[in-house]
């Protein structure tokens, strides 16, 4: 026991946080063969931390109305102190958020982070990522540009397609027959307080449930107190080189190219929203641009928004389709690895197509790798079944 | 209490009326948490104020000659007119197998412009410039061969690739079900139309 003064001894006797810490934090015992892939995670709290506090601050002097709010960024941009600092640190945290986002979740594709016992660590991340989609996309919409205007429109449209309530849906999501201010106005509380909250709280939930079942490791096999060191100070001091790798880009993106050619900020954007001429090439930010491709793939209203819903519905089945024996890709077979392979290809091949004018090349590539995409889920039982998985080992190494 | 006295005690217990109980309580609970849930949900929906509005447009056309277009603003979305030219209306009498619903069977046009230019004065096309896919305004091309080879003059959304002829019916195999919506409007004389009254 380390001696502690009579403050904290008054103030652990009432309130013992350091137990959670201890538990959580210093105590936690994670594989010690845990690679750079492990970081994401980590950083995916970096970026969450940087975009409440940037948004926080933006929050002061953005007017989600439909006269003052595309003049607002402006003024933000311009006349605040330092508000182009708050502003271009919360527009390239969105992006860095999605980007650390799709590591983190390809690692776990990649290691089988999903199977027995990690399911619903898995199933609480994907909707953990499906929140933060919808937080990306009404933050998308409060600059209130051509580009925030139509993205809004057609992706509160697509709520249109489900039968029965689909059209009061709309008109109840848009609060109106089309997207006005109110809708606007409504983008904004979703953005700054409904979403934040139930991503904080899911994140809570995911880290509370990944530390009951322990960490997946590179090897995907499991492990005992043996092969497990302290969190900190190991992975601390790892973390730690990442994080400020992470900071290192980040900052150099933040103010040397924070429009990244038009990824992060789209100069379509840069006009204020008109609601009688869409923009000639309308694309959603580049984090939904795969999904927006797979809707663009199918030339049918209702099986277009269906393609595109399942597209996410898939991820959550996962840990039910791979019938591997074994976890990481590094025992699976050949075919898993392919198939892999081919998933990650399709998934690019998709978000960037997501960002052409639909031309009838670009369509037919969609077709093709939206193909690849679903194959990719539906014929996993029975790939990971018919392949030969190689003997993982009792232990990590020494 | 000591432990004889508990055992007796536990003894009286009806664990299925206490179970009956908590399940009630549960059940009373979210009944009145729903309806709690109800006043939020319903303030989203726009109120009777702005669904009711008949707003009305008085337009212009006498600046319009063959083949212009224009767009005006009405009830918070767009509508265009187009002066079709003699060519463009003989066009549209082709086009028939090329189109998803040549004959304007689904219901997305007043009685009075149910006919194959989906207008009352052939000339005078007005349609609602909203794509029936996902709501973006497609773009006029009204030169041929401008979007594909065979085109013959119409509306392309670039969002998602729908193709309309210069009636506003969509042709097949696009990602838009519907033609183009046609709003209830009238003719005040020659060069004026009011949008958004029949009569």
């Amino acid at each position: 026991m380390p001696r502690r003064g009579p403050f904290k001894t008054w103030f652990y006797t009432r309130m013992p946080i350091h137990k959670f810490w201890q538990k959580h934090y210093v105590n936690y015992l994670a594989p010690k063969n845990l690679n750079f892939w492990y970081v994401f995670g980590s950083l995916s709290i970096v970026a969450l931390v940087m975009q409440v506090v940037s948004g926080f601050f933006l929050t002061m002097f953005y007017i989600p109305t439909e006269e003052q709010a595309f003049n607002s960024i402006n003024n933000i941009m311009q006349k605040v102190n330092y508000g182009w600092f708050i502003r271009y640190m919360h527009t390239t945290g969105a992006s860095a958020l999605f980007i650390v986002i799709y590591l983190h979740i390809y690692r776990s594709i990649m290691y089988g982070s999903y199977k027995y016992p990690r399911e619903l660590l898995w199933v609480i991340g994907v909707t953990l990522y499906v929140a933060i989609l919808a937080e990306g996309f009404t933050g998308y919409a409060l600059p209130w540009g051509q580009m925030s205007f139509w993205a809004t429109s057609v992706i509160l449209k697509l709520f249109g397609t489900i039968p029965l309530i689909g059209k009061q849906l709309v008109i109840w999501l848009q609060g109106g027959d089309a997207v006005t201010g109110i809708t606007l106005h409504r983008m904004f509380a979703f953005h700054v307080i409904l979403f934040p909250l139930i991503i904080i709280i899911l994140t809570l939930i995911h880290i509370s449930s990944l530390h009951y079942v322990g960490s997946n490791n590179p090897l995907g096999i499991d492990t005992s107190k043996k092969d497990c060191i302290n969190y900190h100070p190991y992975y601390t001091a790892k973390n730690l080189v990442g994080i400020v790798i992470f900071l290192i880009i980040f900052a150099l993106v933040m103010f040397y190219k924070p429009s990244m050619h038009g990824f992060f900020i789209e100069p379509t954007n840069n006009i204020p929203a008109d609601s009688l001429k869409s923009p000639e090439n309308i694309s959603p930010a580049w984090y939904l641009t795969p999904y927006y491709s797979i809707l663009r793939a199918v030339p049918h209203k209702f099986f277009g928004a269906v393609a595109m819903a399942s597209a996410i519905a898939f991820l959550f089945i996962l840990p039910w389709l791979d019938k591997s024996p074994v976890r990481s890709i590094h025992y699976k077979g050949t075919l898993s690895k392919i198939a892999l392979l081919f998933f990650v290809v399709s998934f690019l091949g998709l978000g960037y197509l997501g960002t052409l004018t639909p031309t009838p090349i670009n369509i037919a590539l969609c077709r093709i790798l939206s193909l690849i995409y679903f194959l990719y889920f539906i014929l996993m039982p029975y790939y990971t079944s018919y392949e030969k998985a190689k003997i993982t080992p009792k232990r990590i190494s020494q | 209490m000591d432990d004889k006295n508990k055992k007796t005690h536990d003894a009286h217990i009806n664990l299925n009326r206490r179970q009956f109980l908590t399940k009630a309580t549960t059940a009373a609970s979210a009944v009145g948490l729903a309806a709690a849930c109800f006043p939020f949900a319903a303030s989203m929906f726009p109120s009777m104020k702005k669904v009711t509005t008949k707003e009305t447009v008085k337009v212009d056309l006498s600046d319009m000659k063959p083949g212009d277009q224009k767009t005006i603003q009405w009830q918070d979305k767009p509508v265009w007119i187009v002066r079709r030219t003699q060519k463009d209306l003989a066009n549209l009498k082709k086009l028939n197998n090329l189109l998803q619903d040549p004959l304007s069977k689904v219901n997305q046009q007043p009685k009075y412009a149910d006919n194959l230019f989906r207008s009352i004065k052939p000339e005078w096309l007005v349609v609602v410039g909203l794509c029936t896919h996902l709501g973006c305004v497609p773009t006029y091309r009204p030169e041929p061969g401008t979007v594909s080879k065979k085109w013959e003059g119409g509306f392309f959304c670039t969002c998602h690739g729908s193709k309309f002829d210069l009636s506003g019916r969509v042709y097949k195999g696009m990602p838009a079900p519907t033609n183009l919506v046609v709003p209830p409007y009238k003719f005040i004389n020659d060069a004026t139309i009011l949008i958004g009254r029949s009569k």
